[in-house]
């Protein structure tokens, strides 16, 4: 079965006057149909930027996919012409982006944003496009659909915002949404409303979602496979089981190791990855996590390690991964 | 501390058995007035950002005071500071309320209540040297008045948060998150306080290093027998760091307890609303959760519900809820809760 995204060794780089930022280095990684993975990772690890590249959105200059290729439903999507991928954008990919606030015209009524697209894009006349909209806003847990369809984006709050751009995302029925910290904005119980609202609504259309995220725990409740990111590179990935039960990349390890969870014991002490995330304009030969990493042997130092398979799926870009379940029950 | 003497002690609502809380807050409430009008203004309504709370902080503890956007615990913070003057209240430091002092009468107090800010970008002055930043409380209050022996401590503070003492020459714009709020931190200890208000401390930085600083500031707890008040959204930092916590909603307390009873033992419909909304690092565990999520949003509150202020989302609400305000009761020692139906 062919795969509904194909991303191949996508290297995205931003090129600014302290030298190259290699902000996504050579990822490849794919999505089935209707299927949610999450990408996680830390501030500037590169999650963002392979979500945008899908997209083909990032600003030139100073940045550029320099190499690599994106297969989305058998199209090449780095090789269309701008008009072609706006034809895509919005209509079969869409995106869901953190801050509803700023994504959203603040000048423009929530229903012209809404109808606007979807003449667009299906072309379908104003009055079924409103209709749409209305159905739309009421599947996203809108109340009184009819009555906000006149308001803008300032008379609703962030919730309700984010369930405006839900209603966008969906209105189009593409094949996959990219969610972009969806819910960082948010408060946790509307997080969880927002969350639970999503899965339902791309489970029962079909449609493929990526989360990407920084939140470990929105990514044990939505996803079912996670790929994970630092400093520009894909480190592991695999189905969420395994990623929580069985890591096998120290920094996953690390960053399961942080966080604090409500259902262990309380006055456990927090063991933090020590030091903080590289400069990726200064990468070098080498593994990129090795100076915070406590596994490190001198083969890091010289040689970048490829994803390897540990089983199946799951993979992991870590030159000790056969050992690391001992090194694991060792530290 | 023993059991015993922090249930007495843990008492937020008769003030006569908190002989020995630290910090005693009674009652305070914060309205901001709404105004209209650029000329003649006039003030059309109240944001009742705190509406009627009191706690106890012990000595030596960390109280954790979660909440969502919105719900005051910012502003409660802001009040003890005496950043903000409440609308009525009290707060007992020391033996003194608070709310009673002169600016003038309050420069002593500030030396032993500091805060630590949420975002370490915007509460560093970009145009000041890391070490000028830190001497500057030291300069103010008088505390050391010899230049190099200033420089001294500003190495020491800057040592004990973990960084290199060289930063003292750096600007903030060469630091990442992590070491700005390091920063931030000794800025708090340098007149060497008693108690510490983190306001979302570590909301802002990122899972690995956000654990550096939690363990930070739980060393820096011991080290210097500090108090904290720690604010924050997330449950399960509070959870982690807490040794009793108090949840807030729409400017009302509206349960506190150990740590322990309140996360085993929630009690409160929004309490375990907020609990049961807290996704866990663990997709097994989610895969076996029940997720009963709570409808609606925070209403405004510049016109709060009548009654009980959670009452319109609440899954256990009857008539009486919408008319009463419940009374915030001790249910067992130390475990306060305001809700009738529990």
């Amino acid at each position: 079965m062919t795969k509904l995204l194909e991303v191949k060794n996508l290297t995205t780089q931003f090129f600014t006057t302290s030298g190259i930022v290699q902000a996504v280095d050579n990822v490849s990684f794919d999505i089935d149909e209707g299927e949610t993975v999450a990408v996680v990772g830390e501030s500037g690890c590169g999650k963002s930027v392979s979500a945008l590249s899908i997209l083909r959105l990032i600003p030139w200059p100073p940045g550029k996919i320099v190499g690599g290729s994106i297969h989305f439903a058998g199209r090449d999507l780095l090789a269309l012409s701008d008009d072609e991928i706006r034809t895509i954008r919005g209509r079969e990919i869409s995106m869901v982006f953190q801050e509803p606030m700023t994504s959203l015209n603040p000048v423009l009524s929530i229903g012209l944003q809404l109808t606007e697209t979807m003449e667009h894009h299906l072309g379908i006349s104003n009055k079924e496009a409103h209709q749409k909209a209305v159905e739309l806003l009421g599947m996203v847990g809108i109340s009184e659909p009819e009555r906000r369809l006149s308001q803008y984006p300032h008379h609703l709050s962030g919730g309700m915002r984010q369930r405006v751009m839900i209603a966008l995302a969906l209105s189009c029925e593409p094949k996959l949404i990219i969610a972009d910290e969806p819910t960082t904005a948010l408060d946790v119980t509307i997080q969880a409303q927002i969350l639970e609202l999503m899965k339902n609504l791309t489970k029962q259309m079909g449609v493929a979602l990526i989360v990407i995220t920084h939140n470990l725990g929105v990514v044990a409740r939505y996803a079912d496979r996670v790929n994970v990111m630092y400093a520009g590179k894909l480190v592991e990935m695999g189905q969420a089981r395994e990623i929580y039960h069985d890591p096998h990349h120290p920094y996953t390890l690390g960053l399961l190791a942080s966080v604090p969870r409500m259902d262990q014991p309380r006055g456990t002490r927090l063991i933090p990855i020590d030091g903080q995330p590289p400069d990726l304009t200064l990468l070098d030969s080498g593994c990129a996590f090795r100076p915070r990493c406590r596994f490190a042997v001198d083969q890091c130092a010289t040689e970048i390690p490829p994803l390897q398979t540990v089983d199946h799926e799951h993979a992991s870009a870590c030159w000790r991964v056969s050992e690391i379940s001992e090194l694991k029950v060792a530290s | 501390m023993t059991d015993t003497q922090q249930a007495v002690s843990a008492s937020p609502v008769d003030s006569s058995v908190g002989e020995d809380a630290f910090v005693q807050i009674r009652n305070l409430k914060m309205h901001f007035p709404v105004t209209e009008g650029t000329i003649v203004q006039k003030t059309v309504a109240h944001v009742k950002a705190v509406d009627g709370v009191s706690f106890n902080i012990n000595r030596g503890e960390t109280l954790g005071l979660v909440g969502e956007s919105g719900c005051g615990k910012t502003t409660v913070g802001r009040c003890i500071l005496q950043l903000e003057r409440p609308t009525a209240g009290e707060i007992m430091f020391d033996g003194r309320d608070l709310t009673q002092l002169t600016q003038k009468e309050l420069i002593p107090v500030r030396e032993k209540v500091q805060v630590i800010f949420q975002d370490p970008y915007s509460s560093l002055n970009p145009r000041m040297k890391i070490g000028t930043m830190l001497e500057e409380p030291m300069r103010v209050h008088g505390i050391i008045t010899d230049a190099s022996k200033r420089k001294e401590r500003v190495r020491e503070l800057l040592s004990v948060c973990g960084l290199d003492p060289k930063f003292a020459d750096r600007y903030p714009h060469e630091m990442s998150g992590g070491q700005r709020q390091r920063v931030g931190i000794a800025r708090a200890l340098a007149l060497d306080p008693a108690f510490i208000i983190c306001d979302e401390a570590v909301s802002a930085l990122d899972v690995s290093i956000q654990a550096q600083v939690i363990n930070l500031l739980e060393d820096l707890r011991e080290q210097f027998n500090l108090t904290y008040l720690f604010i924050a959204h997330d449950l399960s930092v509070v959870r982690h760091i807490s040794n009793r916590v108090a949840v807030m909603y729409l400017g009302n307390l509206v349960e506190l307890a150990d740590g322990d009873e309140l996360f085993d033992n929630p009690t409160h419909p929004y309490t375990r609303a907020l609990l049961d909304a807290v996704p866990i690092p663990d997709p097994v565990v989610e895969g076996d959760r029940e997720h009963r999520i709570i409808k609606g949003e925070v209403p405004s509150p510049m016109n709060p519900p009548s009654g009980c202020v959670f009452h319109p989302r609440c899954p256990m609400a009857v008539d009486s809820c919408r008319s009463s305000v419940p009374e915030f009761r001790e249910i067992t020692s130390g475990h306060y809760v305001a809700c009738t139906e529990v």
